[in-house]
């Protein structure tokens, strides 16, 4: 390494450094087997600071979680918490227990599952086809972008007095609200994304003939998918949220009203039993949203995977 | 398609009194011009000068031209763009194939993909191509709609030196074979001499120098005689500062 070094015209910077600087094409010496070094000789390299994460660990997503459950199992058994504000993790799990056996927490659960998918079912649609209809027309766009946009302006649980006079206490009432909650979402990012179709394409549909509603269907809905599952993943979070919500406020029936009753009773344990089945919902739905947009949008490569 | 006569077939662009304004500016200025069918045009021009324009205006992209001439192109026209504007949503051939329909789509497409050298790509996905791949890949969707007329816009002009004289190579060997017309838009010299049998200088609006490339193909970049058709064109674009040797670098303007 030395004699390439020493032919440098500065000196090498770093110890090891291996790389010929400034040899004329006239100077290169013949080089029949293949490149510089053998295989078994290790390659002295430039040390050059790794800044990407590195390789993700297993089951990484897990391992905080676990350690939240470690920190609170220890110290309740150690009688560091006191079990009337946050009960042991056992006592939450046999309370669970009871309550499902003895049917009230499956109805409940039923319950709070059918008003978050009736009312994200309808935010889902409402969302989409206003989306299209605003994105794809100027005359769609003319009327419905405005009138979104003031609504969202409004805080939409600020909606829920009004909302109870118009619909009464009942079932209908909660679905308009968890519909108005995920519409938006679903419908803003959409239409950021219908309108923010890259202009080149338009030409390349131009170019190779496409008819109109082959380039909706060829470019504008697959470019607007990766916009789409932003919003469809606010709209999830949002179905929950104002689940929580409602059913803390106006209810009868459901997890909130579950939890709502514990509260009275100084049940601390059926209070994170619900908390906790809250947050297996969300879990488990934006899971599933996560797999099927790394499905539908697997042509993308970015630094997740 | 052996016709390369010139005179008797009816030219394949015919062009005249084609203006485009921008605001107050004018960029294409009465433009006149004929190209016979199967003839390889370059052109050149400073950037600003209206070369993309004119292209755009021949390939129809353009809803705002104007004039009191003609504009006739033929039937089937392809455009090539300076970036290769695959879908990123598409497979390789899903891409070559877009807006042809009929049962020999799939097949066109491959064979496309064959003739620029990307057989077997066809499932991968647009940003798993290298550039120069893509840019093959674009030239194969122009190729599937068997063009009579081959509008480049810069085609090459984000490939790096090396795989630019492959992509040379392709496209002359492709103008062989399929015999459109072409017009390649390009903003190096060397580029329009060694590819093109007519090199179009555009200036102030109009076409300022049109000069035939009397070379016999395949042409070396080296060749002493096309130095000299690039000094011309210098000239013509007023950068020919030294008149020796410039030219040889690839000069882009």
């Amino acid at each position: 390494m030395t004699d390439l070094a020493s032919e440098g015209v500065t000196p090498a910077p770093a110890a090891g450094a291996q790389r010929p600087q400034a040899v004329s094409v006239d100077h290169l010496p013949p080089d029949p087997a293949g490149t510089q070094k053998s295989p078994a000789e290790p390659v002295a390299r430039r040390r050059v600071r790794k800044l990407g994460p590195g390789r993700r660990l297993p089951a990484s997503r897990l391992i905080g979680p676990l350690l939240v459950l470690a920190v609170w199992a220890i110290a309740s058994a150690t009688g560091q918490l006191d079990p009337g504000a946050i009960p042991a993790p056992w006592t939450v799990v046999r309370t669970g227990a009871r309550l499902w056996t003895d049917g009230t927490l499956s109805t409940d659960v039923t319950t709070s599952l059918r008003r978050a998918a009736v009312g994200f079912t309808i935010g889902l649609t409402a969302g989409v086809v206003l989306a299209l209809a605003a994105g794809l027309s100027r005359t769609g766009d003319a009327v419905i972008d405005g009138t979104v946009q003031l609504n969202r302006a409004i805080p939409t649980l600020g909606l829920i007095p009004l909302f109870i006079l118009w619909l009464g206490i009942g079932e209908t009432f909660k679905y308009a609200i968890i519909a108005i909650v995920v519409y938006v979402p679903i419908y803003l990012n959409l239409h950021s994304a219908l309108s923010g179709i890259d202009k080149r394409f338009v030409e390349l549909a131009e170019v190779v003939g496409l008819s109109r509603l082959q380039f909706v269907r060829e470019v504008v809905i697959p470019g607007a998918l990766p916009g789409f599952f932003v919003g469809l993943r606010l709209g999830v979070t949002g179905s929950w949220l104002s689940l929580v919500v409602l059913e803390q406020i106006n209810a009868t029936s459901g997890l909130g009203y579950m939890m709502f009753q514990a509260q009275n009773y100084g049940q601390t344990d059926v209070i994170i039993v619900g908390l906790l089945i809250y947050g297996i919902f969300g879990l488990v739905s934006d899971s599933g949203v996560r797999l099927i947009e790394r499905r539908v949008l697997s042509w993308r490569r970015t630094l997740a995977n | 398609m052996a016709t390369h006569t010139g005179q008797l077939t009816p030219p394949a662009i015919r062009i005249s009194g084609l203006t485009r304004s921008f605001g107050a500016r004018t960029v294409l200025d009465g433009i006149d011009l004929d190209i016979p069918a199967g003839q390889f045009v370059a052109l050149l021009g400073h950037s600003g000068s209206g070369k993309s324009t004119l292209l755009r205006a021949i390939a129809g992209l353009d809803h705002e031209v104007t004039g009191n001439g003609e504009l006739r192109t033929p039937e089937r026209v392809s455009v090539v763009f300076q970036d290769s504007r695959l879908l990123p949503w598409r497979r390789v051939l899903d891409n070559v194939v877009l807006g042809r329909r009929g049962k020999d789509a799939r097949e066109r497409g491959l064979s496309a993909l064959a003739e620029v050298g990307l057989a077997g790509r066809e499932e991968s996905w647009p940003n798993q191509l290298s550039g120069g791949e893509a840019q093959r890949a674009a030239l194969a969707r122009s190729l599937v709609w068997d063009p009579e007329l081959l509008l480049a816009d810069e085609p090459f002009g984000a490939l790096d030196a090396l795989t630019r004289i492959k992509m040379h190579t392709l496209l002359r060997e492709l103008w062989e074979r399929h015999r459109p017309s072409v017009l390649l838009v390009t903003h190096d010299v060397d580029e329009a001499i060694v590819l093109a049998d007519r090199v179009l200088v555009l200036e102030d609006g109009r076409v300022g120098l049109d000069l035939a490339i009397d070379v016999p193909h395949p042409r070396s970049y080296r060749d002493p005689l096309l130095s000299r058709y690039g000094e011309r064109l210098l000239t013509a674009l007023g950068v020919n500062d030294s008149p020796q040797d410039e030219t040889r670098q690839g000069t882009a303007i």
